[in-house]
Parts: C-alpha cells; structure tokens; sequence
C-alpha cells in the first residue's frame, strides 16, 4: 500500500508519503493535531487530498496525476470511527448488516456469524443503539465495518471515549481480529499502550508530516521519537515467548537477554507477547546486586548515553536486546557511567502492567 | 342539532380533500428543496430561499392573482397544461388544492429543512463508507432521521391547505361543490342575512378538526421518537 498525500486545510497542511504493509496493524501514530484524522479521512474518501497518490491492495484510489478519485462507497474501506457513528433508528442487527448488500458476492472472505460471535455481539442483535454502552456499541461499529468487506480498515481511536476496563475489552477484540480474520488495519492513536499492545507497524506523524515509519518495535525503542511519543512514555519494546509460570503467580518470558518476570499471565507457554520497558522503570547498578527484592536483572553494557531535559539522563543499554534506562544525570555522574561501561539493568516486575503487554503474532497477508 | 347538514359535509369533504392533495404534492417538492437549501451552496441560493418564502410574506390575495394569471386558462402554464394535458386547473378543486400547497410550501420547507440540518452529516458519511451510494444513504438514513421534521410539515401544510382563504378564492373563486371549501362557506355565511348560527357550526367544527388533526400528528411524532430512542 502506497500513501503519498498533501492536503491544505487552513493553517495546516499536511504532506504524508510511506509504504504499509498489506498485513496486521499498522499505527498511526501522533498528537491530537498532527494530522491523523485528516489522512485517514483521505484514506477513506471523505476528504478530497490536494494532490498525491493512494493505492491500496494494488487498485489505485487517489490519483491527481491521472484524475482518479474513487467514490467512497467503492473504495471498499472500512472506517471504525472514534464516536461510533452507528445509525439510531436501526437495530444492531440491521446497523451490522447495513453495507452488506453492497459487498460484492465473489470477494467475501468474512462470516458475518463468526464476527457477531467474536465481537460478542448476539446477545446485543435486536437492540437500538441508544441502549447500548460506549464499549458495546465501538464493538457493533467494529463489526458493521467487517460485514461490508473491507479490504483495508480504519480505525480512529476508536477507544478514546471509553474508560480504562472497556478500552482494555475492546483491544482483546481487536487482536483477535488482527491474528483471526487477518485484515489488514490502520490504528490511528496517540496512545503508546495501545500501539505497544496490537501494532506490528507504525508510522510517527507530527505537525502534517512522517517523522518516521518502520517496525513498531524498532520506532518505539528510539529515544530520539521520545519528544513525539511523550517524554515519560519513553521506553524499549521488546518481543518475549512465554516460558512457564510459577507459585508465586509470576510469568516468566524468555527474551535474547535473559528472562522477565511479570505478574501473571493467562497463556500458554510458548505463546508470543510483546512487552514494553519503560525507561523509567529501569535502574541501574554497576555491580551484581545482591540482597534486592528486584527479580529482573539483565546483564550488559552502555550502549549510547544522551541527555534528556536538565537533570535526566537516556541510557541505551546492550543487554541483549536493547532497553532504555532513564536516570538522573547526578547518577550517571556518581556511579561513573560511560558508554562501553558493564552494568546490570534492573527492571521492577509490576511495572510491566497488563496493558504494557500484548499478543504479537500477526497473520501476513503479503 | 348534530347532524351535519348536506352543505357542511360538502365543505368539509372538500376541504379534506384540498387538504389531503396540496400536503401531498408539495411533499416531496420541499423536501427536495429542503434538501438544495440546506446541503448545496450554488449561485442564487438566496435568490430561492426568497422565492420559497415568498406566499408567507405576500398577500394571500397577491399569490391568488398571480396563480390566476399563471395558471388560468389563457396563463402561459394553464394554456399549455390545458393544449397538452387537457388539465384545467383554474375555477376547480384541483386549483383549489395548488393555492393551498403554494401557500403552504414555506411552513412545510422550513420544517423539514430544520430537520434535514439536525441530521448528523457523519452518519451519512459513515454509510457511504460501508459502501452505500448517496441516493441510498439519503433514503435509509437521512429521509428516516428527518422523519419528525417531515411529520411537522406536513401536519403544517395540511392544517394550511384546510384554512387557506385567500388565494384560493381570487384564484377559483367560490362554487358551490367544487371550490366552496370550508372557510369559504363560513365566509358566504356571514355575508347572507340569517347566517350567523350556520357560520358558528362551521367555526365549532373547524376547531374539532384542527384538533384531531394536532392530536394525530403529536401521537405519530411520539411513535417516531420512541423508535429512535429504543
């Protein structure tokens, strides 16, 4: 999927150009204002782009060269928008089933009970909107969009309006979505935890334009992005396999540097999850500790030290795997920290929350 | 005392009838129109909100005299409806019936025009998205959420096209059982010695009748919410 777009709205202009894969999740990634809404708006065909190319799934969408505009109605691209948008005076059942008839018959891959059973939707089917909760009706808009075919998939933070329980519900479905009905989605967010959790691929914008695109776990362990991702967010992502639980009611996942352990986890050993460090989170001793109640010590090297804000200090440590580790600069100072130095990374468990973990297996749909 | 006199049925019967028809013609012309006012910028916007609110600023007896000589049977539209159609609208009921939907046309526009404005524009972008083409959205979503709007006009036009007076008698004058509807009767009444007591029923039976047809359409109005609100 091409996207090379420009679009002038006022004061904003917005000048996008990235490649996506044709799989999994991508993130778009940015500030309220950075021009999220407005390219998915374009994506979509409710906002007519200045000039520029979009081609999706190899048909050509928008080209201003060749003066190709497809209608949205034809452009076969679902959009879960933040607020729902479902239509009032329809049941669910019937707000599911709306684009339906437009699907063509010979290009349908999705089984509109096997969505309505995923989303949990049966028991909602002859309900009107109006009675539904803000998370139940994000999951009948998720699944009107599915039933029309797609063959790509807006999604506008479609968890903004929803508290922390619904919004956690909601990602569950998604990532089932992503590893069962395997079609490819555009995640628009300005939330690190959510795009941690279900992103495989991310693109950065900020003020109208791509600061970068790559892997999200690669993008979301570059500290230089901190300014775009939020200064306390910073952090490394880092891809585990579950490796057993223990007595305690502790997890243990096996990464190239050693093995983490967080608070319990409902799956199967072997079982691929993503997690993010914080670098807030990690502490930093020049010698093995001992006596401590910190069960996650990784053994390695400084790998790049830069400065962040007035007393702060980002270390890039080498464990492994790369982690991040905020300190102050006083500490760097005292403890004589200096890149090349050994040191042990210490990682407390119950800062690896629930939401800093997600599922990572994408289907490829390439 | 309460049976209803050959000359009363026959107004009112008439009026309904006039009533009935204008409603109906109009309808899906405003709605039209609504839908250009509210959603289309183009060059003399202003220029057909005037037009369309004309009959309500005018004369009634002003919009009656220019319809007679639009439409009479030497107007440049009678004759040609006349020549090709064999219609003759002037001095009949029918004519009856366009006085009274031309007089209602800006109640009704306005009504359904709020109504339009209030539809959530997301919504129809939301349909598009799902693969709807604009005619379809504007059916199975826009026309159902205009609904309550729809409703008012119509009631409002009706209400109009059972009262309307003036228009109506400069442009088909008053016959007895083909343009005699009821305001005009009650009219003729006061004008005979005698008429007072026959031009008091009308006055009660008209209000009975705006009555019911107020009742009818605030029940219907409720149903539509009620949908709406599950």
């Amino acid at each position: 999927m091409e996207v090379n777009l420009q679009k002038r709205l006022g004061d904003f202009s917005l000048d996008v150009a990235f490649d996506m894969p044709s799989g999994g999740i991508t993130a778009l990634f940015g500030r309220s204002g950075s021009g999220k809404t407005t390219l998915v708006n374009m994506m979509a065909g409710l906002l007519r782009p200045d000039s520029g190319v979009l081609s999706i799934a190899g048909q050509i969408l928008f080209d201003s060269a060749q003066g190709v505009n497809v209608k949205p109605e034809h452009r076969r691209v679902g959009y879960v928008f933040q607020e729902g948008r479902l239509f009032p005076h329809l049941s669910v059942k019937a707000n599911l089933y709306y684009g339906r008839r437009f699907a063509p018959k010979g290009e349908r891959y999705v089984e509109p009970g096997q969505i309505i059973e995923l989303l949990g939707l049966n028991a909602l089917l002859t309900r009107r909107p109006a009675t539904l909760s803000g998370g139940e009706k994000q999951r009948v808009a998720i699944g009107r969009a599915l039933l029309s075919e797609p063959r790509l998939l807006l999604m506008d933070e479609p968890l903004a309006a929803l508290d922390a329980g619904r919004k956690s519900e909601i990602m569950r479905h998604i990532e089932r979505l992503r590893d069962e009905v395997g079609v490819p989605i555009v995640y628009v967010s300005h939330s690190l935890d959510e795009v941690a959790r279900l992103a495989n691929h991310m693109v950065v914008l900020a003020d109208g334009g791509v600061i970068a695109t790559g892997s999200a776990v690669e993008i979301m362990s570059r500290p230089d992005l901190s300014p775009h991702t939020g200064r306390h967010e910073a952090g490394a992502l880092i891809e585990t396999r579950v490796e057993g639980h223990d007595s305690f009611g502790l997890t243990a996942l096996a990464f190239p540097g050693g093995v983490l352990r967080v608070s319990g986890l409902d799956l199967a050993a072997g079982t691929a999850v993503r997690a993010r460090i914080r670098a807030r989170d990690v502490a930093i001793a020049t010698a093995p500790p001992k006596d401590l109640s910190i069960l996650n010590v990784f053994h390695g090297r400084i790998a790049e030290m830069i400065p962040s804000g007035t007393a702060a200090m980002d270390l890039q440590l080498d464990v492994g795997v790369k982690l991040w580790a905020r300190i102050t600069a006083r500490s760097a100072h005292e403890l004589g920290l200096a890149p090349g130095k050994e040191i042990y990374a210490l990682v407390k468990s119950v800062a690896i929350d629930r939401h800093s973990l997600g599922l990572a297996e994408p289907p490829n749909r390439d | 005392m309460f049976a209803l006199t050959p000359l009363e049925s026959e107004a009112i019967l008439l009026s309904l009838r006039v009533a009935f028809w204008s409603m109906l013609i109009s309808l899906p012309v405003a709605i039209a129109v609504a839908w250009l006012l509210a959603r289309k910028s183009f060059y003399g916007h202003a220029l057909v909100n005037g037009l369309v609110h004309l009959p309500l600023v005018m004369p009634p007896v002003v919009v009656g005299y220019l319809l007679l000589l639009l439409l009479g049977r030497n107007g440049a539209l009678g004759a040609w409806l006349f020549d090709w159609f064999g219609i003759t609208v002037a001095f009949t009921w029918r004519g009856a019936a366009v006085a009274s939907a031309v007089m209602a046309f800006p109640l009704m526009v306005r009504a359904i025009r709020l109504s339009l404005e209030n539809v959530d524009i997301r919504l129809e972008s939301a349909a598009r998205t799902l693969g709807a083409p604009p005619l379809w959205v504007f059916a199975t979503v826009s026309l159902p959420l205009m609904l309550p709007g729809i409703l008012t006009g119509a009631m409002l036009a009706f209400a109009r096209g059972f009262g309307e007076f003036g228009a109506t008698i400069t442009f088909v004058s008053n016959i007895p059982g083909e343009t005699r509807t009821l305001p005009i009767a009650l009219y003729s009444l006061t004008q005979v010695p005698g008429g007072e007591s026959g031009a008091l029923r009308l006055l009660i039976l008209s209000v009975i009748i705006a009555m019911l047809a107020l009742f009818a359409s605030e029940i219907m109005a409720r149903r539509v919410r009620a949908r709406m609100e599950g």
